[in-house]
């Protein structure tokens, strides 16, 4: 390797030439960065409780998804973003074959599909089509619009990581509200009732 | 009477830190010399005052004087000499007492051995190095005080954790610490030369030194304690992406990012704002570990202290040091002169990229590390990040790292045409490729394996090429040869060495990661188990007392083709005192491989549960690290890094001043 | 090439390292994230058989059974509101105790937690995080002092 040799270094730097701000801007990012990371640090210290907010999609739109069809109920067509938000409010619920507490909570969303207070739409989430039909052939189906999410991918657009759930959707296609694990008729009654009828205002 | 002298001296110790930490910068300000002068005493006093302190507590835990409440909480009579003595590390207030003695002791060494540094930087450096130490001793004083009484005393202690009562941890928080804590003098370089304005190569060679000191301490440091947590935990691993080990890795790889971009700012006086931003980072990285560790905030197989008012308090600390560095950074780097220019295909561009690679590495680790945090904290969702994850984020970002570390040597500096460095990659290749057959025909794959002992071979290949380069290596007689190989200077050799133990690790991960087999089942007396073509017969079980742990002993005989090749003594201890078991693994290594026996609990049908191993390579990991080490520490003494060389290098006569180069 | 284009090729170069590592690390996040559950939790919703999960909370007292082959065991992890049986096989960690916290890595199959991993704290004062907050969330948690 060719040696440099010593070179003469600057002994001090020049004196500070006029530095555009986008330039300067550049070097602010680290300060940036630390103070997003001081505070998320210092919340979790000073709350030390799980945050208060149950999903980083409420009040965001729906997320981008698009399913087919469920076995068995191809006539009602598939289900996916284009369909919320038509000036509708609506509930997404959550669903499998394979979900103990799914079954718990069906005849609730079978009686709210009766009385049509407010549309219903179905995720059935990485269950077998198989199932998913006999299931809801023996059980009934609450659901307006239902898609098959076979490789659970629209469930993590969703922030799905256990069945059931329940969202509740408004006119403009925002998620206003997110329900986790079975729905009560206690649930139903003091939170999402009252939450639907104020969003109709 | 002890205990008190120790907190008077803490005391003492934080009075002489305020000095060192406000004299000098006022004098540099009013250009008075000698209040510039008082920081070089006041960094001695303070660490003489510190080492008092922590004379003191080991004092304490060395008589088991269990009127001090560090001493009885983590002590016990009965615990062996050594242990008593390492105790007094093995606890929250212990290891902050070390932390910032060895913050005193870089002091120290800055103030005794910085003779050629410019008055006015020298005082500046010292002082911020004492206001670090400061905001740890108010911090000890006020919430972690080592040396408060207990009355009345206890009959005896409560004992240390038994997992720690072990030789690893005698000197791995030492080394760890060594490494942590002596990135603060590089971080002090940086904030004293955004102060002052003086980022030139210059600056570049007095931080490398103590970047290469701190450096090779903290290799040292996570080897050791990745050594002790494969023989003490018993579960055949060597690396969990454990939050704690990971606190230490980030820092780690901050370090060399920035030993990599001194050598450019030191020859090139390039990349300099750069190198001042690792060098802050380097330390913040460390403060951040130190916080994630001692306030509880991750949840981590090791933590031994957890305390959110500790918390808020080195929260605050950190906001102002790292947030005032880093802001400090963001007014005075824009002003920086650029240096010289280089193409993307030279040294400085191979160096560059290195850079891009470790800190990449370092950002994904760090996601990898807080993203439960953060996640917690906006959507109250609880997630374990594991080993997958960082398997498969950190690992690939080190394959061109891997690649570029032999192509990078080769290339020169500014501008390297392809002509010039591609064939002086054939023989690597050539390794490389080799190296890849042999393991494929060998073992048979998986193609993961394959690559990388196809890039270590390419590494160690490398690494050789480039040395032969050097040598002329067949260009010039070999008497020449030789010669020149005996006039490289050290810093060559360094790299090499160093460059070489990278290679000696991977194929120590790419084997354990690969190959590794393990049996478990329970065995009676008699029983045999085979694994990896080792036959390994329980003998028998029993009860061995040991000095505070009765410990039960199982035989096993380990033989290959029927030759008895060890006979191994795994044990599960059980300690009364504090009613824990240990498990204590029995490892046979052939260099090759280790073979590793856990004992485990008793079956109720008879028997006992047997986990047996067969970790191939895993010693080349620590013999890996150590060359690293070998190969910073023989850097260390090349004659240009010394941190008088600047003015003693007059001396020497002009020829011999061009060979020293590189 | 000028200065200035070299530049570029630099920025692109560290645009391109940043772009590849956001991608591994997104990639990464959405497959080997494991979510952590209380009992209550694990009673309340399912799961997918092949989802892994980590479970946490006291392991119950006099709930730990040795099967005969002897590595097999059987507990229950409490949040002392609900519970979830566990099966796992292999030497469990020095620290694993009755009545002390732990936390399980797995995947529940049939309402029956199979554990391939079990951690327990190293330290015994010291409360996992996630078994400390599982306790709050269901109202049983003594304080810091729990030992």
């Amino acid at each position: 390797m060719a040696d440099e040799g010593t070179r003469t270094p600057a002994e001090d730097q020049a004196a500070a030439k006029p530095v555009s701000p986008a330039l300067r801007l550049r070097y602010l990012v680290p300060v940036f960065l630390f103070v997003a990371l001081a505070a998320a640090l210092g919340v979790q210290l000073l709350t030390g409780e799980p945050g208060k907010v149950p999903s980083a999609l409420i009040d965001k739109p729906v997320p981008a998804f698009s399913l087919p069809a469920v076995q068995g109920f191809e006539e009602a067509g598939g289900f996916e973003t284009a369909h919320l938000g038509q000036g509708e409010i609506a509930l997404v619920n959550v669903f499998a074959s394979w979900c103990g507490p799914c079954r718990v909570e069906h005849p609730l969303l079978m009686a709210l599909a009766e009385a049509g207070t407010v549309p219903i739409y179905g995720i059935n989430y990485k269950d077998t089509p198989a199932d998913a039909e006999r299931w809801l052939g023996r059980l009934g189906n609450p659901y307006a619009r239902m898609g098959a999410d076979v490789d659970g991918r629209a469930g993590i657009e969703w922030g799905v990581y256990g069945v059931p759930e329940t969202f509740v959707v408004d006119g403009a296609g925002r998620i206003r509200h997110r329900h986790v694990g079975v729905l009560t008729p206690q649930d139903l009654d003091e939170t999402i009732l009252p939450l639907i009828e104020d969003l109709r205002g | 009477m002890i205990a008190e002298i120790g907190h008077y001296a803490l005391v003492l110790a934080l009075a002489m830190t305020l000095v060192q930490a406000v004299a000098p910068p006022l004098g540099a300000r009013l250009g008075d010399g000698a209040l510039m002068a008082l920081a070089r005493p006041a960094a001695a006093a303070q660490f003489l005052f510190i080492s008092a302190a922590l004379a003191c507590l080991m004092h304490a835990f060395v008589v088991s004087d269990f009127s001090v409440v560090t001493v009885a909480d983590n002590s016990h009579s009965a615990k062996p000499l050594l242990y008593k003595f390492t105790g007094t590390w093995g606890n929250h207030e212990g290891s902050m007492l070390l932390w910032v003695w060895i913050l005193a002791v870089y002091g120290a060494l800055v103030a005794a051995f910085g003779r050629n540094l410019p008055p006015r930087f020298r005082a500046w450096v010292l002082a911020v190095q004492a206001f670090v130490g400061l905001g740890f001793l108010v911090f000890i004083l006020a919430t972690s005080n080592p040396f408060l009484r207990l009355d009345p005393a206890p009959f005896d202690g409560r004992d240390l954790n038994p997992l720690l009562q072990d030789p690893g941890l005698a000197f791995h928080p030492p080394l760890l610490y060594l490494g942590y804590v002596g990135l603060s003098t590089a971080f002090s370089f940086a904030v004293a030369a955004l102060i002052e304005g003086r980022v030139n190569a210059a600056w570049a060679r007095w931080v490398r030194p103590w970047t290469l000191l701190s450096w090779c301490a903290l290799t040292a440091g996570i080897a050791l304690g990745s050594w002790w947590a494969y023989y003490e935990l018993g579960w055949g691993g060597y690396w969990f992406w454990d939050p704690v080990e990971n606190a230490s890795f980030m820092p780690w790889l901050m370090a060399t990012a920035l030993l990599h971009s001194s050598i450019v700012a030191e020859k090139r006086d390039s990349l300099k704002s750069w190198t001042v931003l690792l060098a802050i980072l380097g330390f913040s990285l460390s403060l951040l570990g130190t916080f994630l560790v001692r306030s509880g905030v991750l949840t981590s197989v090791h933590s031994f202290a957890s305390d959110p008012a500790r918390g808020v308090y080195i929260l605050v600390f950190l906001v102002v040091v790292i947030g005032g560095s880093l802001t400090l950074y963001a007014w005075r780097a824009p002003g920086m002169r650029a240096g010289g220019s280089f193409r993307p295909l030279s040294r400085e561009g191979s160096l560059l990229a290195n850079n891009l690679l470790l800190a990449v590495g370092c950002a994904t680790v760090f996601i990898g590390t807080l993203y439960p945090l953060v996640l917690d904290a906006l959507a109250g969702q609880k997630v374990s990040v594991g080993p997958p994850f960082f398997e498969s984020t950190f690992v690939p970002l080190m394959i061109p790292l891997l690649l570029m570390m032999a192509a990078g040597p080769l290339m020169a500096w500014k501008r390297a045409g392809p002509g010039a460095v591609l064939p002086r990659l054939a023989v690597p290749l050539v390794c490389a490729a080799a190296v890849a057959a042999a393991v494929a025909a060998r073992s048979g794959g998986p193609w993961g394996a394959v690559l990388g002992m196809a890039l270590a071979g390419w590494v160690a290949a490398g690494v050789l090429t480039e040395l032969a380069e050097r040598i002329r290596l067949f260009r010039v007689p070999l008497g020449e040869s030789a010669r020149r190989l005996a006039g490289l200077p050290r810093a060559a050799w360094a790299m090499s060495i160093a460059h070489l133990g990278v290679a000696v690790l991977v194929v120590g991960t790419v084997g354990a990661g690969n190959w590794a087999g393990e049996r478990e089942q329970v065995m009676r007396p008699g029983d045999s188990v085979a694994l990896a073509g080792y036959d390994f017969q329980l003998l028998d079980i029993g009860d061995v007392p040991g000095p505070n742990y009765l410990a039960r002993q199982g035989r096993v005989r380990v033989s290959d083709g029927g030759e008895e090749i060890a006979l191994l003594l795994p044990e599960r201890r059980h300690y009364p005192v504090q009613d824990t078991w240990t498990t204590e693994a029995a490892i046979h290594t052939t260099w090759l491989a280790d073979l590793y026996v856990v004992v485990g609990e008793d079956a109720p049908g008879g028997g006992t549960a047997v986990r047996i191993h067969h970790n191939p390579l895993v010693p080349w990991i620590w013999i890996g690290a150590l060359v690293m080490v070998a190969g910073g520490a023989v850097s260390l003494t090349d004659r240009r890094h010394r941190v008088g060389a600047p003015t003693r290098r007059r001396a020497v006569p002009a020829t011999a001043t061009a060979t020293a180069g590189d | 090439m000028k200065r200035k284009h070299w530049r570029l090729v630099f920025l692109g170069a560290g645009l391109g390292a940043l772009g590849l590592a956001a991608g591994l690390v997104l990639t990464a996040l959405d497959d080997t994230l494991v979510f952590f559950h209380d009992p209550s939790t694990l009673k309340e919703r399912a799961f997918p058989a092949e989802q892994r999960l980590r479970v946490g909370g006291l392991v119950e007292e006099e709930s730990v059974v040795r099967a005969d082959d002897g590595l097999t065991v059987r507990f229950v992890i409490t949040d002392l509101a609900h519970t979830v049986p566990v099966t796992y096989r292999g030497i469990l960690p020095d620290l694993f105790r009755e009545g002390q916290g732990v936390v399980a890595e797995g995947y529940l199959k049939g309402g029956v937690f199979e554990a391939d991993e079990v951690l327990a704290k190293h330290d015994e004062n010291y409360m996992p995080r996630e078994v400390a907050d599982a306790l709050k969330k269901s109202g049983n948690w003594k304080g810091e002092d729990a030992e």
